[in-house]
């Protein structure tokens, strides 16, 4: 089903934020809609973008290029992007990101075997006091986890698998 | 002292609008629209000595006084793009007393004739984006945005927008082509926001804590205002405090405040009662201050800071004690600027690239960073790209190497870079 069926109403309240004469405006908040569905834009997706808003596909890819929170290929359900910038790494932000790894058994930038988990190393996120920390970006959206133990992320990380394993609903 | 900025530390719930109205909550926007020309609003702004909080410093009444009026509609954009290394302040100000905020784009937008602003807020801000359109429903619901305010002419809407994860975007360029549905590149300056901006109409970008000012500015009168901080730097700052000190975090203080005192006494100190090697102002993009007494004895102003030949910048004080290899720190900024330049300008493009390539030697085995290599592609970067992160980007670079030339000694055999933290 495309966007503009699945989320009418959606798709109009975005288009409604900006003048009727630069609706491209609405390129970045329709990227993020159709990044709901599978954690990831398809090219489908981006061609329907572009059909609603007038601009060609190309032009749409470009924007996914350009921003890090835009993926356009399957990774982990939850995607851990621990900063490892700075002001965080003065207050243990690599040793976090590296034992974090190591409990895991994967490398920054690689997924758990299951699926669940993609860990990445990103720029300031605007916590530094807070160090370590991270945010988990899913199809769902993006959530801060700050003052971080490599124990509370296991714990979380544990609370993940379950959840996906039985749905809420 | 009671807060100016940060006043949610005082006044419990302020995040709520009837808590935030029963503290004088939009009574500066309803005398504004009510009585006041939307001149003489940019005139108290003016009078009060407000300068922009982003990092540059620029007089906020005179931008507003540039908008160009014989091109119309004009729009405000609320810059919370918050993205330097260092920097936390505005987050906290829109999560916690977000109203106050929002009354500041609401008479920014009346001083300058907008009835559509945006706030454009980092795409990493997705919670409070939501937080803040909930705030916006309340305020239209309660007939303070919406047509005809007040009984008067005036009309005003505020939108949201999410950036994607983009530092080149808090540039006000950037930010108005990504508002177009762009990648978030510069434009060649001038012509300034202010004479062609979003949709090639006169624009006004203020960042979240120089709009967070103007309620209790308008409120409480210019005089009022300038009797906090120095001549040069009137009024309140939030200074973000990060790195190796014991108690992180936001400190609103009057600008003047000395960098002892906002690290002993605020800040609880540094972590191990070690002594403080470098303080970076103005977080990644800061040339880095050698410590000694004289710099810590000196009052955090724009002018002050300068003659430690630094800059305040958007004042997110990274502290960074001795046990912390400089050659570390400026790998570490590096990363962040390689990865965060946009590509447009080739020199910041190609300059970051190389810089990273060189300050990576010793890990790759060699033994040592090739200094004067590194200097000269820094020197060739700056002055030549469009906007300041092609500057930022050498900032630490060329002053770590001058400042802590012990730090880069070559050494016999090879090493590995020191890493600071636990």
């Amino acid at each position: 089903m495309s966007l503009a069926q699945k989320y009418a109403r959606e798709v109009q309240l975005i288009l409604a934020k900006y003048p009727a004469d630069q609706k491209r405006s609405a390129v970045m908040p329709l990227l993020y809609l159709a990044q709901r569905e599978e954690g990831y834009i398809t090219r489908a997706a981006m061609e329907e973008i572009a059909g609603l808003l007038e601009m060609t596909a190309t032009e749409v890819a470009a924007i996914v290029g350009f921003y890090t929170l835009y993926h356009d290929r399957k990774e982990g359900k939850y995607r851990m992007q621990v900063c490892t910038d700075l002001p965080c790494a003065l207050r243990g932000a690599d040793k976090f990101i590296e034992s974090l790894c190591s409990n895991l058994g994967i490398r920054v930038g690689e997924t758990t075997p299951d699926g669940l988990i993609t860990i990445e190393a990103v720029m300031c996120l605007a916590a530094c006091d807070r160090a370590p920390m991270f945010q988990v970006q899913s199809a769902d959206g993006l959530e801060y986890h700050e003052d971080m133990t490599v124990d509370k992320t296991m714990e979380l990380i544990r609370a993940l698998g379950r959840e996906t394993k039985e749905p809420a609903r | 002292m009671s807060h100016v900025l940060l006043r949610h530390r005082d006044i419990a719930d302020i995040d709520r609008l009837e808590v935030y109205r029963q503290n004088r909550g939009f009574e500066a926007f309803r005398n504004a629209v009510a009585s006041m020309k939307p001149s003489d609003v940019t005139k108290v702004v003016k009078d009060s000595g407000l300068r922009g909080r982003g990092g540059a410093g620029f007089p906020t009444g005179m931008k507003w006084a540039f908008m160009d009026d014989k091109s119309w509609p004009h729009y405000v954009v609320a810059n919370a793009d918050e993205s330097e290394p260092g920097t936390f302040k505005d987050r906290e100000i829109m999560e916690r007393n977000p109203f106050q905020f929002l009354e500041g784009v609401a008479l920014a937008s009346y001083a300058v004739g907008a009835k559509l602003a945006y706030v454009y807020l980092r795409g990493e801000f997705w919670q409070l984006a939501a937080r803040l359109d909930q705030k916006l429903a309340e305020m239209q619901a309660a007939g303070l945005l919406g047509d005809k305010l007040f009984g008067r002419g005036y009309s005003l809407r505020i939108h949201t927008h999410l950036g994607a994860g983009a530092y080149i975007c808090g540039e006000e360029t950037a930010m108005l082509e990504s508002l177009e549905g762009k990648r978030g590149q510069p434009r060649v300056r001038p012509p300034f926001p202010p004479a062609v901006g979003l949709y090639g109409k006169p624009t006004v970008v203020n960042n979240v804590e120089t709009l967070t000012n103007v309620p209790l500015i308008l409120l409480n009168g210019p005089d009022w205002y300038k009797s906090m901080g120095t001549p040069d730097s009137a009024g309140v700052k939030v200074f973000s405090v990060s790195g190796r000190v014991r108690k992180p975090g936001n400190y609103e203080l009057p600008f003047g405040t000395t960098f002892r005192q906002l690290i002993y006494e605020h800040a609880g100190g540094v972590q191990d009662g070690r002594p403080v090697k470098a303080i970076m102002p103005a977080g990644a993009s800061s040339s880095l201050i050698l410590v000694d007494d004289k710099a810590l004895d000196t009052p955090m102003d724009y002018a002050s800071v300068r003659t430690l030949n630094s800059d305040l910048g958007s004042a997110s004080v990274i502290v960074i004690d001795d046990s912390v290899s400089i050659e570390w720190v400026i790998k570490k900024t590096i990363d962040f600027f390689q990865h965060e330049s946009c590509g447009k300008c080739t020199p910041c493009r190609e300059g970051t690239f190389w810089m990273r390539s060189l300050i990576e030697r010793p890990a790759a085995g060699r033994t040592s960073v090739p200094v004067d290599m590194l200097l000269g592609v820094a020197r060739q970067m700056q002055g030549k790209c469009l906007c300041a992160l092609g500057e930022f980007a050498t900032m630490a670079v060329v002053t770590g190497i001058e400042r802590f030339p012990a730090d880069f000694q070559p050494v016999a055999a090879p090493r590995q870079v020191v890493e600071a933290g636990r």
